[in-house]
C-alpha cells in the first residue's frame, strides 16, 4: 500500500498601491485618518458621480508586472463586478475581468533546498472597498476612506506544494513590492492581503484523490499564511481519511474559509455554490486603457536590479553566505549603500561586517532598515579604509561607526576627536605597557614562572593596556612589547 | 414700457437683460408668478426655488448694474430636470428613494449654467430615474401636457418639456437616454436637442444608462438651443467619456449659409406603415417646404433600425430590443447603490440581516418600472445569459452604428419622425410597458449610435396636438445640425409654438 499527499496551493495577493490619490477620484490615499474624511461624491458612490482613472495606479501596476516578467496588455478595460455589501457604496467594484493589465509571468522563490519558479497567472487593478467597524455601540459603522484605494491583485498558478514554498512566495512578493516602492506593503495596515487556495492531491495505490479547494480569505501576516496553510493541509487530510470518496473536489467543489490566528484554525464561511453571480460587464463610465510600447519601456527603464538578482550577485561576487546576502537585500537602499562603499574602493567583506553587526543592531533598535540608520557610502568606505590601513582597530571601529552616525562627520574626524586613532607612538605605548606591568605583578609572575595561566595572563595584560589606551593602542604591538619586557 | 417677458425667447430675454431693458429680478418674478399661477394645472415642477432665484437674480442685477461682465446667460432663469445634482434643494429623480436626498455637489452642466449667469428656477418632474416615456412613472405626481391636459407630456423629461411649452421657464434642461428629450419635445411642441454622446459632461447627471445618457436643452427655438449647447458642451475632466474636442461657436455659426444644397437623408425604414398618418403628413409638408428652400433629399437605409410589423399589427425592432437590453443592464448596475445603507430611503421595519435591509429598502422605495428594468437588466447580465443578451446587443449596437456611418456618406443629415404619433392620453399605455417602449422606435438609434438628434416641432394635428420631427447628424455635427434646424424653421415657418396661440 502506497500513499502520497501533495498539497496544491495557488495564491491571490491583494496589494494596496501607494499612489498619492485614490484610483478613480482625487481623495488622498492615506491610512489611519478619521473615518470618512478622505471621501468625495465619487468614492462614496453618490448619484451622478463618475470615476476618472489615476494614471499613477497604472504605472505602478505596469512596474510590478514587468518585475514579474509579465506581458503588459496593450489594451485593457474596466469591468463592473456587481454585488451588495455595506462597504461597497456603488454596489459594484470597478475591476478588470477578462483583460488583466499584466500576465503571465514568474517569481523565483528561495527555499532551503535551492529555489523554485512559481508561475504568475495575471495581475489586475481594481478599487478597494471601505471598511466596516463593528465596535460601535448600537450598530456598525462604515468607513469609506479605503473605498477607491487602488488594489493590485496578483494571482499565481497552483505551483506551491509545501508550507515553506507558500511562505517564501508571500515573503518574496512582499520584498519585491517594497523594493519597487509601489506600496508601503505594511501588513499591519492591511496593505498586503493573502488568499491561498488549497487542496490536496492524494495518491493511494495508484488512485488519485483530489480534495475540495479551500480559499482562505484575507490573511494579513506571514504567520497567518503559514498557520492557515499548515492547518488546511492537516484538516483536509483528516477529512479525506474519514471519507475518501465523498470528500472530493468533484462532489464538494470550492469553499471559502477564514483563519482565526488565536486558535490557528480555519473556519467555514461559505460554499462557492452560494457565491454571487457578479454580472461582470464593461464599465461604461471609463474609457479603455491603451499602453504603448514607449510607455512600457519607459517604466521598465526605471526598474533597477531586482532583489533576487542582487542577492545572487552578492553571493557570487562578494562570497557572502545566503543569510548575509539575504539580509542585505531586504530593501534596495541597504544594498545601494553597500555597493556605493565598494564602488569607492572599500573592502566588501569589511563593509558587510559593519552593516550586519553594528548597522543591523542599530536598525533593529530603531525598527528601520539598515540603510535608514543614517550612514553614507562615503562614511562606510572611509571607515573600512581606516581599519585596512591599521589606523583604527577593529574594536574602535564599532565605536567610530556609532559616533559617525550620531554626528554625520567623516570617520577619520570622528576617530581623531574621540582619540580612537591607532597610536603609533612607541613611547606612549611603552608607558601604558609599563603601567600595566607595574599594576599587575601577579600576572607578570605567572608569565615569568611559566604558570599554566601564563597565556591567559598575557591576554589579561594586553587587555589592560588596551583599556588604558581606550582602544587606541595597536594590540599586536602591545603584546610584542609585553613579551619582550616580561621575559627579559 | 410693457414687456411680455414670457413671450421672449431665451436669446431675446438674455439680450434684454444685458441691455438692462429688463432686470433679472423682473424676469425671474415673471416666471415665479407664472409658476405659482399655472403650474398647479400643469405640475411641471418638482421643486421651485423662489427665494434662491430672487436672491441670485438680484445679485446678478447688481453686477450688471456695476458693469461687471457676467456671462451669456446673465440673469436668465432656467429650469432643470430633477436628475441633475445641485448643492441646493433636492435631487430626487422623482423617486421615493431620493425624496429627501440633498446632493453635496453640483453637476458640471448646472455649474456651467450658473457660471454663465443663469438663475435656476426649479427642478422639473420626470419618469422615475428617467425610465419612461410619459412622466407617468414619476413617484411624485403626474405632469400634464399644456396643449391638452388630458394628454401626457411625454418623458422622461416631461416636466422640462411641459414647463417650456407652458412658458413656465424660458428654457429647460433635460436628459436623453433613448429619446427622453426629443420625445417630450415632440409631444409638447418645443425644440429638444440631444447632442453627441459625450459632448456635454454627465458628471452630476444621475445615471440611468451610462453609455446612452446625454444632457441637452429644451427651448422655444433652434437659436436658443444653440445658445445653451454652446454653454453646456465641452470636455470635463470629471467625466472620462466627455469628448476632448473643441466646442464650436454654435450661435455664431447659425448665421453661416449653406453654400451647397443641404443633402437630407430619409431612412426608408422609418417611412413605413408604422408611422402614423398625421405625423407622416406633417413630415411630408416639411419635406416640400425644405425642397422649396433648396434642400436635396436622398433615400438612405438603416437596415438594423428597421421596424417589422406582424400580421396582427405588432411592431418589433432590433433597435428597440438592443436598446432595452443595454439600458436595463446598465441601469441594473447603476441603481444598485440605492441599497438603504448610505443615503436615501431606509426601511423602518425590523430587519434580521443586511440582506433584508437591502431588499426591503429597495422594494419599498423603487417604483414598478424601475424594478422591472432592474430585474430584466440583472437577468441579461447573469452568468449564462450574458452572451445571449448583453453581448449580442453590443454587436447589434455596432451594426446600427455602422448603418449610420454608411448612410452619412450619402447625406449631410437625416430627417426622421420623432414619434409614431402625437401625445397619447394619460393612463392610456400604463398597462402595456411594451407598447410604451415601442414609442421610442425613432429616437433610440441615435442614442445607440451616439449621434446628435435635434427634435423640432413640425406642425399641429387637426386636434391641435404638436407633431415632431428630428434631424439626426454624424458624430460632433452639432453646428451643422443647428444650422439645418434654423433652415427648417425658416423654410417651414414652424417655430416658437405656444398652446392657445
Amino acid at each position: 500500500m502506497s500513499l502520497t499527499v501533495k498539497p496544491i496551493v495557488g495564491m491571490e495577493i491583494h496589494i494596496e498601491l501607494a499612489t498619492q490619490t485614490k484610483i478613480f477620484c482625487r481623495c488622498r490615499n492615506q491610512f489611519g485618518a478619521s473615518p470618512n474624511t478622505h471621501t468625495c461624491p465619487v468614492c462614496i458612490g453618490l448619484p451622478g458621480a463618475l470615476p476618472v482613472l489615476n494614471a499613477q495606479a497604472i504605472d505602478y501596476s505596469i512596474k510590478v508586472g514587468l518585475a514579474l516578467g509579465c506581458d503588459i496588455a496593450k489594451f485593457t478595460k474596466w469591468d463592473r463586478k456587481n454585488y451588495y455589501y455595506p462597504d461597497l457604496p456603488k454596489a459594484y467594484q470597478i475591476s478588470q475581468y477578462d483583460l488583466p493589465l499584466a500576465g503571465p509571468g514568474t517569481l523565483d522563490i528561495p527555499l532551503e533546498s535551492g529555489s523554485k519558479t512559481i508561475r504568475v497567472l495575471r495581475a489586475h487593478l481594481e478599487e478597494d472597498a471601505g471598511k466596516l467597524n463593528h465596535d460601535i455601540p448600537g450598530g456598525t459603522g462604515v468607513d469609506l476612506n479605503r473605498a477607491g484605494v487602488p488594489l493590485l491583485e496578483i494571482v499565481s498558478e497552483p505551483d506551491l506544494n509545501t508550507v515553506e514554498e507558500v511562505v517564501s512566495y508571500a515573503k518574496t512578493m512582499h520584498r519585491l513590492i517594497r523594493w519597487l516602492k509601489v506600496s508601503e506593503a505594511n501588513m499591519q495596515m492591511g496593505h498586503m492581503r493573502f488568499e491561498p487556495n488549497i487542496n490536496l492531491h492524494i495518491t493511494q495505490d495508484g488512485v488519485v484523490y483530489k480534495t475540495p479547494i479551500i480559499e482562505v480569505k484575507n490573511l494579513n501576516s506571514f504567520r497567518s499564511v503559514e498557520g492557515a496553510v499548515r492547518y488546511e493541509i492537516r484538516r483536509q487530510f483528516e477529512e479525506w481519511k474519514k471519507d475518501p470518496e465523498g470528500f472530493s473536489l468533484a462532489k464538494r467543489g470550492k469553499q471559502n474559509r477564514g483563519f482565526d490566528p488565536d486558535t490557528e484554525e480555519t473556519v467555514f464561511q461559505r460554499d462557492k455554490e452560494e457565491a454571487h453571480d457578479y454580472r461582470y460587464f464593461p464599465d461604461p463610465d471609463l474609457m479603455p486603457v491603451t499602453i504603448s510600447d514607449e510607455k512600457r519601456d519607459g517604466i521598465a527603464a526605471t526598474i533597477g536590479e531586482l532583489p533576487l538578482a542582487r542577492r545572487a550577485r552578492y553571493m557570487a561576487d562578494y562570497g557572502l553566505e545566503f543569510k548575509n546576502a539575504d539580509a542585505l537585500t531586504m530593501d534596495e537602499a541597504t544594498g545601494d549603500l553597500l555597493d556605493g562603499a565598494i564602488g569607492l574602493g572599500a573592502d566588501a567583506k569589511r563593509c558587510v561586517n559593519f552593516l550586519l553587526s553594528r548597522g543591523a543592531a542599530i536598525a533593529n533598535e530603531r525598527g528601520c532598515a539598515i540603510a535608514a540608520i543614517g550612514i553614507t557610502a562615503e562614511q562606510l568606505a572611509g571607515l573600512a579604509k581606516l581599519v585596512d590601513d591599521g589606523k583604527v582597530s577593529a574594536s574602535a571601529a564599532a565605536k567610530v561607526f556609532d559616533a559617525m552616525i550620531e554626528s554625520g562627520d567623516a570617520p577619520a574626524a570622528v576617530a581623531e576627536a574621540a582619540g580612537l586613532m591607532m597610536v603609533t607612538d612607541t613611547a606612549q605605548t611603552e608607558a601604558w605597557v609599563d603601567q600595566a606591568i607595574a599594576e599587575n605583578p601577579e600576572a607578570v609572575e605567572m608569565i615569568q614562572t611559566g604558570h599554566k595561566k601564563a597565556g591567559a595572563s598575557l591576554g589579561f595584560l594586553t587587555g589592560a593596556v588596551m583599556k588604558l589606551s581606550r582602544g587606541a593602542a595597536n594590540a599586536k604591538e602591545v603584546q610584542q612589547m609585553l613579551k619582550e619586557k616580561i621575559e627579559k | 414700457m410693457d414687456i411680455d417677458i414670457r413671450s421672449m425667447t431665451l436669446c431675446e430675454l438674455a439680450a434684454a437683460i444685458a441691455r438692462r431693458d429688463v432686470t433679472s429680478l423682473q424676469a425671474t418674478e415673471a416666471y415665479l408668478d407664472a409658476i405659482a399661477a399655472e403650474d398647479p394645472q400643469i405640475q411641471a415642477y418638482n421643486e421651485v426655488y423662489p427665494e434662491l432665484a430672487r436672491q441670485r437674480a438680484s445679485e446678478i442685477d447688481a453686477r450688471l448694474d456695476a458693469g461687471e461682465p457676467v456671462g451669456p446667460l446673465a440673469g436668465v432663469p432656467v429650469a432643470i430636470k430633477d436628475n441633475l445634482t445641485t448643492d441646493f434643494g433636492h435631487t430626487t429623480c422623482s423617486s421615493n428613494y431620493l425624496k429627501t436626498f440633498a446632493a453635496p455637489y453640483t453637476a458640471t452642466a448646472v455649474g456651467k449654467l450658473l457660471d454663465a449667469g443663469a438663475v435656476i428656477l426649479g427642478k422639473t418632474n420626470m419618469d422615475e430615474f428617467a425610465m419612461g416615456s410619459s412622466t407617468e412613472n414619476s413617484a411624485t405626481h403626474l405632469t400634464k401636457n399644456p396643449w391638452d391636459t388630458s394628454k401626457v407630456p411625454g418623458g422622461s423629461s416631461g416636466g422640462s418639456a411641459a414647463a417650456m411649452a407652458a412658458r413656465l421657464c424660458p428654457a429647460a434642461i433635460g436628459s436623453d437616454t433613448g429619446g427622453s428629450i426629443r420625445q417630450p419635445a415632440a409631444f409638447c411642441g418645443v425644440v429638444g436637442f440631444k447632442p453627441t454622446y459625450g459632448r456635454i459632461s454627465r458628471y452630476g447627471l444621475v445615471a440611468f444608462g451610462s453609455s446612452l445618457d446625454q444632457i441637452g436643452p429644451m427651448t422655444a427655438d433652434v437659436a436658443d438651443a444653440a445658445l445653451l449647447t454652446s454653454i453646456l458642451a465641452g470636455h470635463d475632466d470629471r467625466d472620462s467619456t466627455s469628448i476632448p474636442a473643441p466646442v464650436d461657436n454654435y450661435v455664431a455659426e447659425l448665421a453661416i449659409p449653406f453654400e451647397a444644397p443641404l443633402r437630407i437623408g430619409l431612412p426608408k425604414e422609418y417611412y413605413t406603415d408604422a408611422l402614423g398618418g398625421e405625423v407622416r403628413a406633417k413630415l411630408d409638408d416639411a419635406i416640400v417646404a425644405l425642397k422649396a428652400a433648396g434642400c436635396e433629399f436622398v433615400d438612405v437605409s438603416l437596415p438594423h433600425s428597421r421596424i417589422d410589423i406582424a400580421d396582427d399589427g405588432t411592431l418589433s425592432s432590433f433597435a428597440v430590443a438592443c436598446y432595452y437590453i443595454v439600458c436595463m443592464a446598465e441601469a441594473s448596475s447603476n441603481l444598485g447603490r440605492y441599497d438603504g445603507v448610505h443615503y436615501g430611503h431606509r426601511t423602518e421595519s425590523d430587519v434580521d440581516d443586511i440582506v433584508e435591509l437591502f431588499s426591503r429598502s429597495r422594494s419599498e422605495a423603487l417604483g414598478d418600472e424601475v424594478k422591472r428594468r432592474i430585474l430584466l437588466g440583472t437577468y441579461t447580465l447573469s452568468s449564462g445569459y450574458y452572451d445571449a443578451y448583453y453581448n449580442k446587443a453590443l454587436k447589434v449596437r455596432r451594426l446600427i452604428h455602422d448603418d449610420f456611418t454608411a448612410a452619412f456618406e450619402q447625406c449631410d443629415v437625416m430627417l426622421c419622425p420623432t414619434t409614431p404619433a402625437p401625445a397619447f392620453g394619460i393612463g392610456e399605455k400604463t398597462s402595456d410597458p411594451l407598447e410604451m417602449y415601442l414609442g421610442d422606435i425613432y429616437t433610440i438609434s441615435a442614442n445607440l449610435a451616439g449621434l446628435p438628434g435635434l427634435a423640432l416641432p413640425c406642425g399641429l394635428t387637426d386636434a391641435g396636438l404638436p407633431v415632431g420631427c428630428q434631424l439626426v447628424g454624424p458624430v460632433l455635427s452639432e453646428s451643422l445640425l443647428l444650422r439645418a434646424g434654423m433652415l427648417f424653421e425658416s423654410a417651414t415657418g414652424i417655430t416658437r409654438l405656444r398652446p392657445g396661440q
